[in-house]
């Protein structure tokens, strides 16, 4: 009994706690939003979600350079919880005027009017940008819902080391992808070439896109078209499918402890990852520094160039703000500005996505990498040849299914049920689209 | 929360009867009794602010956000977009239909059926043990028992985790090493152990402390007697201690089987870690899925009211029968 009042007593305490907190917040909020409305008198001041580490020391360049605009950044976790962070601050009538937004999550947030079309104030940004990164922020419509900030072309690294002790072969498609790693296993039967995550459907989005895929689309009278099974699709899922039923593929997820291991001791041999993958080796392959080199992607027919991607985000502007155009000015110069995109590659560590900051002197070779001095310079090349992605409005309820059906066809390690979660992910989806009202029919 | 009211209508008691024996002193009683009549009030009032901000009004909210829902229209881009609709119970009845939450429900009551048993015995043993007078540095042993209980329980799931992990546990290279067989422990059946365990191993402690503190209030007069008797420490803890501590063991039973329908840390915790953990593993997970990665509020809190009615009914249903039945053994 006396554990129990005790109890009580605390959570009564902190609820008095939570609620005097609350109410400064408000009193904070209040504060700041009347100097807001101060439109002629006054800077502006601009609030800027992201989950980037070091953003606010970008943002500081900024402010120094724009005394009349002032941008504060306020840290974010990253993914889906964001997501819903952003539309339920929507809903309140508080989001922030900028805010970073995954390319997949762009079409829920124009669905949940967080993101205003800025296409008025964004000039001629365009022509900063390859065609298909462009494409991912205007959703094929007339609009512009954020400018592009990075992007994860994927790429293919190996142990350079291992390939050659073994006498693999660098593979230029998915025919030879499968040949090394049956090769692989044969040399070392305890390791494995790669495995199929199923915890990361942003790598099976990009595989698929680099294959064709046009999971979503919309036509001119508003009708949306679920295809998440098209061939392109079922092509990938059966390649990896059938490799992890042969054995020669692991059927475990990525970024566990046990997965580094791999890494870090040569179990895993090769990694189809994006280009920001030097970034993860650091930290989960620590003892493999200038052991690994990176090529580009196989691809399904010999001679072809192009490759899908995983991650990269952009910088939206919110329905909510009060100062579109100055949030538009400082979205477009912290994406496009020679110093600010430094600025990003260097205290943010990402690669950016205007064609400028692709090239230049500014990427130096990653650490990680003293191998390979030309790094950047390849990773340009394969980043022009990125296929445009298409988004749909419930891209979280795809990846759910994802992990849940692949993950479950994974651990079955059957081709069959690669194909059968395929249709699963494709089912669900569509049915939840239709559940919540959108007019869409199946490809 | 509870000593606050009691406390003031213990002083409203007072007022009106201190005003029925004092017949003679008519003026100063009054007054009191007025200060006396508002003044409890006046204490629940920051209770009361509390229960309703943190309480009433989001559960009251969550009852009319799961009446509701979104609908589309048109292309379903930009303002305007979404509109919020009246749904009725229609989210209920997505809630019944949804065989993923019911397949939840189940996992999470198979899971109970191996964690309450094993560690409520466990901790009954435990406290029984340290309760004998035989028992030796006592203190110490009960710290060591206590102790991962204040391990937190994202840490406690991490940390076993690893150690369920073949490439990066010690035991299996310890298995490996004198060639035994090295079991899947995300598989299956092994599932529901490993998380039982993970529970068992935090919540043993604390159990064990609520039964020890019960077991420790029982005069020790009772004890002697039952020596004179001839009893040993063994009858003595089955025919005396454990049916005194009876309801510590109810009271524990109860906490045990909320924490169970609420089971999130550890499969959370653990699902990265391998392919045989849907997001639906457990109620919560699924609410937690729909509210916070698929962003529909709404279903997620028609499922939680859902859950929550269960977890109430479940509770009372228990109470009612426990209640008739010590009520049944003391007569």
């Amino acid at each position: 009994m006396s554990i129990h009042s005790r109890q009580i007593s605390r959570r009564t305490m902190l609820a008095g706690a939570a609620a005097l907190g609350l109410t400064s917040t408000l009193a904070a909020c209040g504060g700041s939003d009347d100097g807001d409305s101060g439109e002629s008198s006054g800077p502006v001041k601009l609030t800027y979600w992201s989950w980037a580490p070091n953003m606010e020391k970008v943002a500081a360049i900024w402010n120094k350079k724009n005394p009349d605009i002032t941008v504060t950044v306020s840290k974010q976790g990253s993914g889906a919880e964001t997501l819903t962070k952003l539309i339920t601050a929507k809903k309140a009538g508080n989001a922030p005027d900028l805010m970073q937004a995954e390319y997949q999550s762009l079409p829920t947030l124009v669905s949940n009017d967080v993101l205003a079309d800025i296409s008025k104030y964004i000039g001629d940004a365009k022509s900063d940008f390859a065609e298909g990164l462009w494409d991912m922020v205007t959703l094929g419509t007339d609009a512009v819902y954020g400018v592009p900030q990075d992007s994860g072309p994927l790429m293919f690294y190996y142990r350079e080391d291992l390939f050659k002790k073994h006498g693999l072969s660098v593979p230029k498609t998915w025919t030879e992808f499968a040949e090394t790693a049956r090769a692989a296993k044969k040399a070392v039967p305890d390791a494995f070439l790669t495995t199929f995550s199923a915890n990361d459907p942003g790598l099976f989005a990009g595989l698929s896109q680099q294959a064709g895929a046009k999971w979503w689309t919309v036509d001119g009278s508003g009708k949306w078209t679920v295809g998440i099974d098209d061939a392109a699709t079922k092509q990938v899922a059966d390649f990896w499918g059938g490799l992890v039923q042969e054995g020669v593929i692991d059927n475990q997820p990525m970024y566990t402890p046990a997965w580094n291991n791999a890494l870090n001791k040569g179990t895993h041999l090769a990694w189809v990852s994006a280009v920001w993958a030097p970034g993860v080796l650091v930290s989960s392959a620590p003892d493999t520094e200038g052991k690994w080199r990176m090529a580009p992607l196989p691809q399904w027919k010999s001679g072809d160039n192009v490759t899908g991607s995983w991650g990269g985000s952009s910088t939206g502007v919110s329905t909510d703000t009060k100062h579109a155009e100055a949030a538009v000015k400082f979205a477009r110069w912290i994406n496009t500005d020679p110093e600010a995109l430094a600025a990003l590659v260097k205290e943010v560590g990402i690669y950016p996505a205007a064609t400028k900051g692709q090239s230049g002197d500014v990427l130096t070779t990653p650490a990680f990498f003293p191998n390979q001095k030309d790094f950047y310079d390849t990773a340009a090349e394969i980043a022009a040849t990125t296929a445009t992605a298409a988004w749909g409005p419930n891209v979280q309820t795809a990846y759910t299914s994802f992990n849940d059906d692949f993950g479950s066809a994974a651990k079955s390690k059957k081709e069959s049920q690669f194909a059968s979660a395929l249709a699963t992910m494709q089912k669900k989806t569509f049915e939840d689209m239709k559940k919540q009202g959108f007019e869409v029919t199946e490809a | 929360m509870t000593s606050t009211p009691l406390k003031g209508s213990d002083r409203t008691a007072v007022g009106p009867l201190a005003d029925g024996t004092g017949t003679a002193q008519t003026v100063r009683p009054s007054r009191t009794g007025r200060r006396g009549r508002s003044a409890p009030y006046w204490f629940l009032v920051p209770a009361l602010v509390l229960f309703a901000a943190f309480t009433v009004i989001p559960i009251g909210y969550a009852i009319w956000l799961s009446l509701h829902k979104v609908k589309i229209k048109g292309i379903g881009l930009g303002s305007g977009a979404r509109e919020q609709v009246w749904n009725g119970l229609g989210n209920y009845t997505d809630v019944f239909q949804n065989s993923e939450f019911g397949h939840s429900v189940l996992r999470a009551f198979g899971y109970g059926l191996i964690v309450i048993p094993t560690m409520l015995g466990l901790a009954l043993l435990f406290a029984l043990m340290l309760d004998t007078p035989k028992a030796r540095s006592a203190p110490f042993a009960r710290l060591m028992i206590f102790l991962p209980y204040a391990v937190p329980g994202i840490i406690a799931a991490l940390m076993w985790g690893f150690l369920y992990l073949p490439s990066v546990s010690p035991f299996y290279y310890l298995l490996d090493k004198f060639g035994l067989p090295q079991p899947n422990l995300f598989d299956g059946g092994n599932l529901y152990l490993s998380f039982a365990n993970i529970a068992v191993w935090g919540g043993t402690g604390f159990n064990m402390i609520v039964i020890y503190t019960a077991l420790r209030a029982i005069p020790q007069e009772i004890y002697e007697a039952a020596r004179i008797d001839g009893a040993s420490d063994l009858h003595i803890a089955l025919k005396i201690k454990i049916p005194i501590v009876l309801p510590s063991l109810v009271l524990t039973f109860f906490f045990s089987v909320i924490a169970t329908l609420q089971v999130f840390t550890e499969p959370m915790a653990l699902k990265p870690l391998t392919n045989a953990l849907p997001s639906s593993w457990s109620p919560l997970m699924a609410i937690y899925d729909s509210a916070f990665l698929k962003s529909d509020i709404y279903g997620a809190s028609a499922t939680a009211v859902v859950l929550a009615l269960a977890t109430f009914v479940l509770s009372f249903t228990l109470l009612r029968i426990s209640d008739r039945y010590t009520r049944e053994d003391a007569a």
